[in-house]
């Protein structure tokens, strides 16, 4: 972990702020994956202030126009990973699974100022980088992740590969908890554990919700901690808006094994009204009804 | 004609040997897809993946991605079909080079319709930045891993194992998106790849004695697809052209060749020959003659282009054949 500029007070302002600027796009646009924010907001906060050693963002200041798909003409174009630094030996590695998160994502860049403020004006418009659902070319993702359960394992091959050449920086993977249902997530983890990957870090955002409703009316994935640590995890509980407890469970010693976080979350913290809607907000929509009542809770954030 | 044993297996080593960052995945099959050495060899640059294949291909696209050169390795099928979105979106779509060595592709397993790859290349020619060769002899093993190393992108290989005749010269390696010219001739163009080239070749020989002009030509890049001596080909056979194909007769070769005649504007009747449907298990030759494609199944494709009764048996056909595969 690296030291840090930021105190626990500065990482909950940042926090608070991203609920803020996303509910201003939720307001702004008819909708967003407001909850996702409201869930996430601590845990990717501590992530960028607190936990990761990134080196200096090399992309660019303002967003950028789609550059295009990969391509044997394409390689060049410049990736998302770009705003988390050059990558270097001792540096860490940050991949976000649940790519519906971009737009915390995209603010959180800004509030630690790896991206413009303006650039988030970009956001979910035609033709730029800021894509609703992020991929690689999109700010802070190192892969194109819409297709879950992938990048889990893509994050714990580069943590491989990186263990094969001596670096001595980890990999952490951003995850929701919906997607631990895909059968390649376990696939993942087994691997990971059987070749005692302990620079590898999964951090799940355990915000018990998927489209269709709650995760344990869906398809429950309790206990949780005892599937990772039976597929050859260490495994470790916090609450995942507490700054403090999220770096606490993430310094968990890990040795020979991977090492995942499950950070319980509501996707209503912050925004009270969202509760009455729990558990379907997958992507929540404010409809004119109700915009003055979300408008009172932006302007008294 | 020379058979030739384990000619991926040295060639794999070999190609290792020159580029050390290269590494071998293995989901539980390294034995049956001539890896077992390598393991031997190199024991730190195989990679034991478990039966999990999903995993293996995107975990694949990050060693890719920090600068190793995996080479995946086990049956065709569980390299498509299997792990489609894996192959698309962990590899194809950010163009990474992985390596697909696809073992036993077609009919060249007795292991039944699970086991069989019929519309691997059908399936692959649609996914964008992919790369797919179908080797038909030893020479095009010798030569494929080299070519597969220097593609920028992600690559597919039906590669054939154990017994494998060296149909072609061993110092006439195989070129990228270039069909290899067996017979030169202006009645009849035929367009084979993998097990059927073989095929093919009995084929020609006897229709070339009925006083037939063929052309025939290897085709072993199946994607890309723009050869422009295969539309010269195309432009001057007289009657038409047939392809034969260890693959589904919708979406490989044939419809590969179907687009260029469409394409240019050629005009020319295409008769295809391919696998009709999904198969069962049974040996090689067995399949090869029930699903049609074989050397008989040619020359009653030529009659029917021609219009012509050639009065061909079995007995005119070249008797040599390799030898089939018995392994699971």
């Amino acid at each position: 972990m690296s030291a840090t500029q930021y105190t626990v007070e500065d990482t909950q302002k940042i926090a608070n702020q991203i609920r803020k600027q996303i509910l201003g796009i939720a307001l702004k646009n008819g909708g967003c994956y407001l909850a996702q924010a409201c869930s996430s907001a601590e845990i990717i906060a501590s992530l960028y202030t607190r936990i990761l050693n990134l080196g200096p963002s090399v992309g660019e200041w303002d967003a950028i126009p789609f550059p295009g798909v990969p391509g044997p003409d394409n390689m060049d174009y410049q990736r998302g990973s770009a705003y988390h630094g050059m990558p270097e030996p001792d540096k860490d590695r940050f991949f976000v699974s649940c790519c519906h998160y971009a737009s915390v994502i995209y603010c959180a860049l800004a509030a630690v100022g790896r991206i413009s403020e303006k650039a988030l004006d970009k956001f979910n418009v035609d033709g730029w980088n800021m894509e609703m659902i992020g991929a690689e070319h999109s700010p802070g993702f190192e892969n194109t992740a819409g297709s879950l359960g992938q990048t889990v394992s893509i994050a714990a091959g580069t943590a491989h590969a990186r263990k094969m050449k001596g670096e001595t920086g980890k990999v952490y993977c951003l995850m929701g908890d919906g997607e631990l249902q895909e059968g390649q997530t376990w696939e993942c983890v087994q691997t990971a554990g059987f070749y005692k990957l302990d620079n590898f870090i999964m951090v799940i955002d355990a915000n018990g919700q998927q489209v269709e409703g709650a995760i344990e009316d869906q398809m429950t994935l309790e206990p949780i901690t005892d599937r990772f640590e039976s597929f050859g995890a260490t495994c470790v509980t916090c609450n995942g808006h507490s700054i403090e407890e999220i770096e606490k469970a993430i310094a968990t010693p890990h040795e020979g094994r991977p090492l995942a976080v499950i950070c319980r979350t509501k996707g209503y913290t912050g925004i009270k009204p969202l509760e009455k809607r729990w558990p379907l907000l997958h992507f929540a929509r404010i409809p004119e009804s109700e915009k003055a009542e979300f408008q009172k809770i932006y302007d008294e954030m | 004609m020379k058979i030739e044993v384990n000619t991926h297996e040295k060639n794999m080593l070999r190609l290792a040997e020159e580029h050390p960052e290269i590494l071998v995945l293995s989901a539980d099959l390294g034995t049956s897809c001539e890896v077992k050495k390598f393991r031997a060899v190199y024991p730190d640059r195989y990679l034991t993946m478990g039966i999990a294949e999903q995993n293996m291909c995107s975990w694949a696209a990050a060693l890719a991605r920090e600068g190793y050169r995996p080479f995946l390795h086990t049956f065709s099928v569980f390299l498509y079909r299997r792990i489609l979105d894996q192959l698309e979106m962990s590899v194809a779509y950010p163009n990474l080079p992985v390596v697909f060595v696809g073992f036993v592709p077609g009919i060249t397993t007795p292991g039944g319709v699970t086991h069989q790859s019929i519309n691997d290349v059908g399936v692959l020619r649609t996914v964008p930045n992919m790369t797919i060769f179908d080797v038909g002899d030893a020479t095009e093993i010798d030569g494929v891993l080299d070519l597969a190393y220097e593609i920028n992108g992600p690559v597919y290989i039906r590669m054939l194992r154990k017994e494998v005749p060296r149909l072609f010269p061993a110092d006439k390696p195989m070129e990228f998106n270039r069909a290899r010219v067996l017979s030169e001739g202006d009645d009849i163009l035929i367009l084979s790849s993998s097990i059927c080239t073989e095929e093919a070749m009995r084929a020609a020989g006897a229709l070339k004695e009925k006083g037939l002009s063929v052309q025939h030509m290897h085709v072993s890049t199946l994607k890309p697809f723009t050869d422009p001596t295969i539309v010269e080909a195309l432009k001057k056979t007289k009657y038409g052209v047939i392809t034969i194909e260890n693959q589904y007769e919708i979406g490989g070769l044939s419809s590969a060749v179907s687009e260029v005649i469409a394409e240019n504007g050629l005009g020319k009747r295409l008769v295809k020959i391919g696998v009709p449907g999904y198969t069962h298990g049974a040996s090689k030759m067995y399949l090869m003659k029930k699903y049609g494609i074989d050397a008989m199944h040619l020359v009653s494709a030529v009659e029917d282009l021609t219009g012509k009764k050639l009065g061909i048996t079995e007995a005119d056909l070249a008797q040599e054949r390799f030898v089939d595969f018995l392994e699971v």
